[in-house]
């Protein structure tokens, strides 16, 4: 367990290592991967309970989590890293031919930590809803987490797994939508508003834990933990985490711009200086 | 060479049925879901005698792709089944993504495949099911070709470790081949000797390209016939690889082609 101030530590360094990530690239999702940085690190050091030094496809005796919205690898792999799933070195070859971590997560080099290809948007709340039913059929009492963008929940397919969720009581489920009303084209709001999400996900027959910041680690840490507290009850729950996509670069802030598009070269000094290397460089 | 002889007209759904039944008892990690369909598809039996290995999907095919996937991660071995349309073209992304791709232990089972579906209509009658399934990456398609292979493909299909398609028809078809024979993937079945013509055949066509095998062999054509197991994988294994010599013989006992100025040309 990390202290707070520890783990801010962290996702300070898993920021930079986006940004580094994403530049040295010249492509990727730095916006929704720096906006979800604080959950992915409070997921991976102090919520969920796995080993990173043995991995196990099957996932038996630990809790699992699958990131349906499969484009900001950067916070997956970084926070994968270092967290001990691989080497951070193997930082450097994001995107790049040949390597084991792809723009979207795939399976087929074996990487660590994954289960399942992503990319393709509103798969990742069906998998999860089957892994926790694997996971009651087996006996096995840790959680399924999911992970969503706000923008995905427009595919047809998450409702279907919602409705599926509630109705035969997967309680053993916790679904994270990342709340940054961003997408592509514009908004949410203008895209597609979401109207009242949590009253959709409650007639859903969830359980709704709401968490205003979710780019301050203590209410990240106290909101997850109360949808760890109600799990268990007869309904999944949903945390709807409210982020700020490009959190942590004033400059990259309120706005879709990165979402999928990355700092320049020259750029991106300025973004490191808002962010001190507290780690070491990957 | 298989033996085969006509016993009677059977639904190849229903020996997809009993099939999961039997893999059910043999494998307690099987488990089946459905859309709305299970008497359709003929999982209703395994439904009874396996209450919990039972999900109940509704009308969400696409999500049931995914909750398959997830539960192959638990060591599960679930076979889902729908109308081969919808458990296909539908979700034709879900299936490339999280069972292909990621290649998980995922068996898709398509009843009501084909053009054989007549009554229903053309939006049933799915003629795009198998080129779909075939290029994905280490999806193995199976199409048998009557009831009791219907059975024995899938049992195959659950010991077999990786996506599979099971593609199956509505309607009874003739049952002809030897009941309790067990199926190899990847093996093609030798099912007439001939030395004119080869026919290659699966599903219900099998039995339609031995019927025109024992036509043409009545005017004087000899047809071998051949049933396909996954073409991409082995495909010919256990069939003959090397042509025996043509048989020689006199005269050709048969009519010239219409245009023919009486030199043979193009008959093989
Ligand atoms: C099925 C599918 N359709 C379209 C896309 C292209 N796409 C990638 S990300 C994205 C927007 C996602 O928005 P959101 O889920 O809010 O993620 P955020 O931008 O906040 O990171 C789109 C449309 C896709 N990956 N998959
Ligand atoms: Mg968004």
């Amino acid at each position: 367990m990390k202290t707070t101030a520890e783990l801010q530590q962290i996702a300070t360094q898993v920021r930079r290592d986006i940004l580094r990530m994403t530049t040295n690239a010249k492509s990727g999702h730095p916006g929704g991967s720096l906006g979800t940085a604080d959950w992915f690190v409070a997921m991976n050091f102090n919520l969920m309970d796995f080993d990173p030094k043995n991995f196990t496809m099957s996932g038996e005796g630990e809790d699992m989590l699958f990131v349906s919205q499969g484009h900001i690898t950067p916070v997956i792999y970084s926070t994968m890293a270092r967290r001990g799933y691989f080497p951070v070195s193997e930082l450097n070859t994001f995107r790049k031919f040949g390597t084991r971590l792809q723009g979207h997560p795939s399976t087929e080099h074996g990487l660590p930590g994954i289960r399942m290809a992503s990319g393709s948007l509103g798969q990742g709340m069906s998998v999860g809803v089957g892994a926790a039913l694997g996971k009651k059929m087996t006996g096995d009492k840790h959680l399924v987490y999911t992970m969503h963008g706000d923008g995905e929940l427009e595919e047809g397919q998450i409702w279907e797994a919602a409705m599926f969720a509630g109705a035969k009581h997967v309680d053993n489920l916790i679904a994270t939508v990342d709340y940054n009303n961003q997408q592509i084209d514009a908004t949410v709001d203008e895209v597609m508003t979401l109207g009242d999400l949590k009253a959709k996900f409650e007639s859903f027959l969830w359980k709704v834990v709401v968490i205003d910041n979710g780019n301050d680690m203590q209410q990240v840490l106290d909101g997850m933990a109360k949808a760890k507290q109600m799990s268990g009850q007869g309904s999944p729950v949903c945390v709807l985490l409210k982020t700020k996509m490009g959190f942590g670069v004033d400059f990259m802030q309120d706005t879709n711009k990165y979402h999928g598009s990355v700092l320049s070269a020259d750029d991106l000094p300025k973004a490191l200086a808002q962010l001190p290397e507290t780690l070491g460089d990957f | 060479m298989t033996h085969y002889e006509k016993q009677s007209s059977k639904e190849l759904r229903a020996g997809m049925g009993e099939g999961l039944v039997e893999a059910g008892r043999k494998n307690e990690n099987v488990v089946a879901l459905s859309a709305d369909v299970k008497g359709s598809v003929k999982m209703d039996g395994f439904a009874k005698e396996f209450l919990e290995r039972f999900i109940q999907c509704g009308i969400a095919e696409a999500n049931m792709v995914g909750i398959a996937a997830g539960l192959s991660l638990c060591g599960k071995v679930p076979f889902i089944g729908g109308f081969a349309e919808f458990v296909t073209g539908r979700v034709y992304d879900q299936i490339r993504q999280v069972v292909c791709y990621s290649n998980k232990n995922v068996k898709i089972c398509g009843s009501h495949a084909g053009i054989s579906l007549g009554e229903d209509g053309a939006t049933h009658q799915t003629m795009e099911d198998i080129a779909l399934m075939k290029v994905l990456p280490n999806m193995t398609v199976l199409v048998p070709a009557d009831f009791n292979q219907a059975k024995a493909a899938t049992l195959a299909a659950a010991e077999h470790v990786g996506p599979v398609y099971l593609r199956l028809g509505r309607s009874k078809m003739p049952c002809f081949l030897p009941e309790g024979e067990k199926f190899e993937i990847g093996k093609a079945q030798l099912l007439s000797e001939g030395t004119d013509v080869t026919l290659f055949a699966c599903g219900h066509l099998v039995w339609e390209a031995l019927q025109a095998a024992e036509m043409l062999e009545k005017v004087g054509i000899s047809c071998e016939v051949i049933c396909p197991q996954d073409r991409r994988r082995r495909h010919l294994r256990g069939a003959p690889l090397q042509r025996r010599p043509r048989r020689q013989r006199g005269p050709d006992p048969r009519p010239p082609l219409p245009h023919s100025d009486g030199v043979r040309r193009c008959r093989r």
